[in-house]
């Protein structure tokens, strides 16, 4: 298997605070690799440096072999390196369906197809995905007018649509009530086996990590702390300590 | 809107186009004038309302159309320089072709010219967003003013006689008035084309959540120039034709005027109802007759009055009034709305 995404001893700090410090793993392809860690533990900046959100002090970042950390959002976007957001992001004054036509890969776009029409293939894809998620019924509604977990299952169908290489999830399970979370594992695990998509997933869940994830990476106090098989990590005295704050 | 009332809305606004100037002919500069605020509204709208960049600054393209077709107008048969800088007093004398060829080519070359300002411009302003945005714009729309005032080449403060009309003043005012009516309604079924394209959708996107378009891949910055210049476009067409119109050019309250036009264009949006296709018309057909309702009943309190109207809109009547009638008659518009739930719990 190929690292599609490799961190070498990447750091970043924001004024005195030392968010990532030395930081390297790898995301291997086909497959879903998960980072727990404490709050505060630098998960959602590392995510943050690897999608081109701000830059990164030190260290490189490479996604299919391209070094990619002095790229901007956009461009990376474009690359196929995708993410979702810890505070749900949909355009909440528009319908389900059009959040979806809109999300579109952007990769092959040039000026013309700016004004291209909203084609038959596209709105079939999008009732097809919308209907993966269990959000068939609701297509027509405006998505702000969702349930909070609603609009985290619109997100996600939205990066599917977006046909990524890797998918860079930040806390899919937040905010989402128990009895949906085991359908939620369900549908990450099938987009990863059935559509192809490589998923990198920070969850604070611990139950939802060791069910999903086959590689398991655990931050603290802005280092990498462990990494391995989640059975493992588990069992890892130094990730137990961290969790329960023996530091 | 649902196909019936649309086909209806045309109905009415056709026969309004055609058959008000017939039947109230001396009302036919102010029913020009009508359209060229629905065009200031709805274009407008392109930025303000579908991509939520609230531009103050969209009169300078309506000066820019106004000052680049003078330009190209007056090179037919004079030297620009000599023609200004005598303000008048050269015997001025153009052809009947001579004068159609010059309007025609120059209300093209003011749409141009005006997109190629926006481009530039957009460039600039774009890197600005919410309120910084909308001053930023002003501040561009009355430097255009300023500035345009010190050119001597362009007349400077005291203006540029435009030529005259070749033919009898009616014929003149049917003239202008079906080049407002034309440009205007080119405008909207462009408009509406473009606003069901994906063009429509990004704009959509951008206003909602920018920053999680960008994190789509969509290109914003280039979305957003190429949502101005074609507001650009149009309002430096009209500018052309208005300039024209009026027959006399000059940068404060002809080409550039910041304070009226340029806000009224703003207050018409969000009366009628701004993101909206029909909005912005509504929204200039309501506030043009309260306008000259004001200006002919209430004349001293005019200003007064429109004040009040603007200041009702944004405190008790933001979404305007087709975003009201959007709230309480949802399936006129074909919207779908969730009937089980109770509005307080749907901002969750």
């Amino acid at each position: 298997m190929n690292d599609l995404i490799e961190v070498q001893s990447v750091s970043k700090s924001f004024g005195g605070v030392q968010a990532n410090q030395d930081i390297s793993l790898s995301v291997k392809e086909g497959i879903i690799t998960g980072m727990i860690g404490p709050n505060g533990s630098g998960k959602t900046t590392l995510f943050n440096s690897i999608v081109g959100h701000h830059p990164i002090d030190q260290g490189s970042i490479r996604f299919e072999g391209e070094e990619i950390s002095k790229l901007r959002v956009g461009e990376i976007a474009r690359l196929g390196l995708l993410r979702t957001f810890q505070q749900t992001r949909i355009y909440n004054k528009m319908n389900c369906v059009d959040n979806m036509e809109i999300s579109v890969s952007q990769r092959e776009r040039n000026f013309s197809s700016m004004f291209s029409g909203r084609k038959g293939e596209i709105l079939d894809r999008a009732e097809e995905i919308l209907d993966f998620v269990g959000l068939y019924s609701k297509r027509h509604l405006i998505s702000g007018d969702l349930s909070f977990g609603q609009q985290k299952l619109l997100e996600f169908a939205m990066a599917l649509m977006n046909k990524p290489k890797v998918l860079l999830l930040d806390e899919p399970t937040a905010g989402i009530n128990p009895t949906l979370i085991n359908g939620l594992i369900d549908r990450l695990k099938r987009a990863n086996d059935e559509m192809g998509v490589t998923l990198f997933v920070i969850e604070h869940n611990m139950r939802v990590v060791m069910n999903l994830a086959s590689h398991v990476f655990c931050l603290a106090h802005g280092k990498m702390l462990a990494g391995g098989p989640p059975s493992e990590i588990q069992k890892d005295q130094r990730v137990i300590d961290a969790y329960l704050g023996a530091h | 809107m649902t196909r019936s009332n649309e086909i209806l809305t045309y109905l009415v606004l056709g026969l309004v186009g055609i058959l008000g100037p017939v039947f109230f002919e001396n009302y036919i500069q102010q029913i020009a004038v009508l359209w060229i605020m629905v065009l200031m509204a709805t274009t407008w709208d392109i930025t303000g309302g579908q991509m939520g960049y609230n531009s103050l600054g969209n009169i300078t393209f309506f000066g820019a159309g106004m000052y680049v077709s003078a330009v190209v107008q007056i090179s037919i048969g004079y030297d620009v320089a000599e023609y200004t800088a005598a303000f008048g007093a050269i015997k001025v004398d153009f052809t009947e072709t001579q004068y159609f060829t010059g309007i025609y080519l120059g209300i093209i070359a003011g749409g141009i010219g005006a997109f190629l300002i926006s481009i530039l411009l957009g460039m600039a302003v774009f890197g600005l967003r919410g309120p910084y945005f909308a001053i930023g714009t002003l501040g561009v729309a009355v430097a255009a003013g300023q500035l345009v005032g010190t050119i001597q080449y362009l007349g400077g403060g005291s203006g540029i006689s435009m030529p005259v009309y070749p033919g009898d003043a009616d014929e003149r005012n049917v003239f202008f008035y079906i080049l407002c009516f034309v440009i205007t309604l080119v405008s909207h079924f462009f408009l509406r084309w473009l606003y069901g394209t994906q063009f429509g959708l990004a704009i959509n996107a951008i206003r909602d959540d920018e920053d999680k378009a960008e994190a789509m891949g969509i290109k914003t910055a280039t979305y957003k120039i190429v949502a101005w210049s074609i507001a650009a476009f149009f309002m430096g067409l009209i500018g052309a034709v208005f300039g024209n119109m009026i027959g006399f050019i000059e940068p404060l309250e002809v080409a550039f005027p910041t304070a009226t036009f340029g806000i009224f264009m703003v207050a018409m949006a969000l009366l009628g109802g701004k993101g909206t296709l029909w909005g912005p018309v509504l929204g200039a057909f309501v506030f043009h007759i309260i306008k000259e309702t004001t200006w002919t009943l209430l004349l001293g309190w005019q200003w007064v009055a429109l004040g009040t109207i603007i200041i009702i809109n944004i405190v008790f009547f933001q979404q305007g009034i087709v975003g009201w009638l959007q709230e309480i008659k949802p399936e006129w518009f074909g919207l779908t709305v969730d009937r089980s739930k109770n509005p307080e719990n749907s901002k969750a």
